[in-house]
């Protein structure tokens, strides 16, 4: 989720044609805008809410205007902005171990430094929205309460955590579960009304979620686009600052008119046929949570050997509504559905770790790669968990080449650019070794021997 | 006759091999990293060509690999060394399944396929725990030469188990042992197995098969070879000249994009 310019090296393709939609200088208006929201909302008499990206009934604070603080994005944004380790070192410096997520630390220094960041200053919030979906939550709002007095809620979503079942849509735990949330949603409304003094008011909600079905349709659309070849963006580069929109400003205008724009100006570009590097030589597929520090160098190394993110895991389970994008919600009954979509991406964002390699065996043929990177996160051993086992799993049952490289979401102590360099060039040297026949017009595979793109 | 050369700029040594047409080795040198890895890289290179015999302008194209492959300036490519190692392997034993590789700061294992592709490779994290730098550690708290560890450890009777890590804080714990009275052979054993550990967990994620080929400078520890032997539970292949693995694949490389010959041949280092 930035709004960072898009790396162009040489091998990139030419700019947007002028006067067409700028995704990324879009996108870097509306975070602009979002942030001066914050800014402004106290004295705009607003409510300000603190909402994670999985799990946080966007939708209901929504319908009660609240302006949303995304404290992970706060946290990726000063990674983006390369000032995160002077925070991680303060909340350090306070005493919170170098072993814990980087995002908790640098919220943590923004507290420290009086919730003041490079993009603005923070509201503080009138109340938390925890869950159960990452249990870094739930200790990260216990960190509020005490440091700032921020009344927290914490959403339980169920997940069943087994490696032999999966929900499926309407079947009696999804309809348990569906209820379990229900009930909590509406305790949440009371808390809202209590907080804002307003009625709580169903109508809003349907045009919130009316709001979110379009931006998703859109979403679905533009993650589709990214099955041709060659692929119209950086699923880790362009694709962040989509994410970032979906999250930020889900359920709203802006985001659907985002979205639609983004989708038209991405189809045109399919219709030209032009891709994100000028020569698109391996579809690659991202699995696990950028390095929002050294992205855009990242994604330098890659391009640089013509190889693009033509898909990442990210994009499916932090988009705003998680693993569900399948399913849109029905107008009729809002609040209902709502939890029903909660309770299934839940339930799949809790579970998928025991299904990861079916899920990437799917989008591996889906949009067509040569191989997965798999980035291990040193700070979140949670979401790393399990890789191994994928990448074993694809790379000797279904023979897809892996790569597996660590570092961190935003802490740049952990990025060793000569380590990682030669075990994405090591990469590549396989993947030409695999796939040495000459290029087809429009194909991806070039016989250009070993080295020659230095 | 027209040649190829490879040079491989360590971390602690730089190599270079010059070979023919044939793929037989003709010139080859090691330097220690002393000087910059510029300067290093092209007195390895001369030194080889001085060793074959032959002027630079016979030489018709040069690989560099190893970290400090970029400073090959005089180099027509850069390669990996992951991929140099594998085909210098295959080269050396051409049944070779599996290759582990120390180096002074890194240990890699890598899983080749019979046509000699990389098919998979891991390696060390930012940590060089498990490499050639822990027996360094060694060497300076015992004030031997590095040579003489393996033979010494070899000797032990009751290995004393290294706990750290960290190759920095795995001197302090050698300095320890060896203040409680501790015989050195006991405590080099220790650190011996701490390394093998390591590096076999390494190669047991891309999958021991084989036949194994151990490569790098580390390869020349008789202990080394022994623990490794042990711990894969079969006999691994080692030469004498496995430290030039990485510039004999480099020059094999070079030899392929030059002359367009990409069977490996049997070549022999001696």
């Amino acid at each position: 989720m930035t709004t960072e310019t898009p790396a162009k090296p040489g091998a990139a393709a030419a700019a947007d044609a002028p006067g067409e939609f700028n995704a990324h200088l879009e996108g870097q208006q509306l975070f602009k805008a979002w942030y001066s929201g914050l800014e402004q909302a106290r004295a705009r008499g607003q409510n300000v809410a603190n909402v994670f990206v999985m799990g946080n009934a966007v939708e209901i604070l929504r319908a009660f205007d609240f302006q949303l603080v995304f404290p992970e994005i706060n946290s990726l944004q000063t990674g983006v902005r390369k000032v995160s380790e002077e925070y991680l070192r303060d909340s350090e410096d306070y005493g919170y171990s170098p072993d814990v997520c980087s995002y908790v630390k640098a919220d943590v220094g923004l507290i420290l430094r009086e919730q003041k960041h490079p993009s603005g200053t923070i509201p503080k919030a009138d109340i938390a929205i925890t869950s159960n979906m990452c249990s870094t939550f739930i200790k990260w709002g216990e960190i509020w309460e005490r440091m700032l007095k921020t009344p927290t809620f914490t959403l339980d979503l169920p997940g069943q955590r087994s490696a032999n079942w999966q929900v499926r849509q309407g079947d009696a735990q999804h309809m348990a579960d569906t209820k379990w949330v229900e009930a909590q949603f509406r305790d949440l409304i009371s808390r809202c009304e209590k907080i804002t003094g307003k009625r709580f008011d169903m109508d809003r909600l349907a045009e919130v979620e009316d709001r979110v079905n379009r931006m998703v349709a859109h979403w679905n659309n533009v993650m589709a686009f990214n099955r041709t070849c060659p692929a119209p963006y950086n699923a880790m580069l362009d694709g962040l600052t989509y994410i970032g929109i979906m999250n930020v400003y889900r359920g709203t205008d802006e985001g659907v008119e985002f979205m639609r724009r983004l989708e038209e100006s991405l189809r045109a570009k399919v219709a030209r046929g032009e891709g994100r590097v000028a020569e698109e030589r391996f579809r690659l597929l991202f699995s696990g949570t950028p390095c929002y520090v050294s992205m855009r160098r990242l994604v330098e190394l890659f391009e640089s050997w013509g190889g693009v993110f033509a898909y990442s895991d990210y994009l499916t389970f932090a988009a705003g509504g998680m693993d569900a994008a399948e399913m849109v919600y029905d107008t009729s009954r809002p609040l209902e559905s709502l939890a029903e979509i909660t309770a299934m991406a839940a339930q799949r964002g809790l579970s998928n770790q025991f299904f990861a390699h079916e899920r990437l065996a799917q989008q591996i043929k889906d949009y067509d790669v040569d191989g997965i990177v798999f980035h291990g996160i040193k700070s979140c051993r949670f979401v790393s968990s399990g890789m191994a086992d994928t990448r074993n799993y694809l790379n000797q049952r279904l023979n897809i080449p892996s790569l597996y490289i660590e570092s961190d979401l935003i802490d740049p102590r952990y990025w060793s650019d000569a380590q990682i360099k030669n075990r994405v060039d090591a990469f590549f040297e396989s993947l030409q070794q695999r796939g040495g026949t000459p290029p087809a017009p429009g194909g991806k595979h070039s016989s250009t021997p070993i080295g020659s793109h230095s | 006759m027209r040649y190829t050369g490879g040079v491989d700029v360590g971390s602690t040594q730089t190599k270079a091999v010059i070979i023919d047409e044939n793929g037989k080795v003709v010139g080859r040198a090691l330097l220690d990293m002393e000087t910059s890895m510029i300067t290093v890289a092209q007195d390895a290179f001369k030194a080889a060509l001085a060793d074959a015999g032959i002027t630079e302008d016979q030489v018709v194209r040069v690989a560099g690999t190893g970290y400090g492959r970029y400073n090959v300036s005089f180099g027509h490519e850069q390669v990996t060394e992951i991929s140099c190692h594998a085909r210098g392997a295959v080269a050396l034993f051409p049944n070779t399944r599996t290759v582990i590789d120390i180096g002074g700061q890194d240990t890699k294992a890598i899983a080749v396929k019979p046509d000699g592709q990389v098919a998979d490779f891991t390696m060390n994290d930012k940590c060089a725990a498990g490499t050639g730098r822990f027996l360094g550690a060694a060497s300076y708290a015992l004030e031997m030469s590095l040579g003489e560890l393996g033979p010494l450890s070899l000797k032990s009777q009751n290995p004393v188990r290294i706990t750290t890590t960290c190759t920095v804080f795995a001197e302090s714990e050698i300095i320890s042992h060896l203040a409680k009275g501790i015989l050195p052979e006991d405590v080099l054993m220790g650190v011996h197995q701490a390394i093998t550990s390591r590096c076999v967990s390494l190669a047991r994620r891309v999958g021991i098969h084989s036949e194994v080929t151990f490569t790098g400078g580390v390869s020349r520890n008789v202990a080394m070879v022994k623990l490794i032997e042990e711990a894969v539970g079969m006999k691994i292949n080692v030469s004498p000249d496995a430290h030039f693995c990485g510039a004999l694949g480099a020059a094999l490389v070079a030899r392929e994009h030059a002359f367009g010959t990409p069977a490996e041949p049997a070549a022999a280092l001696a």
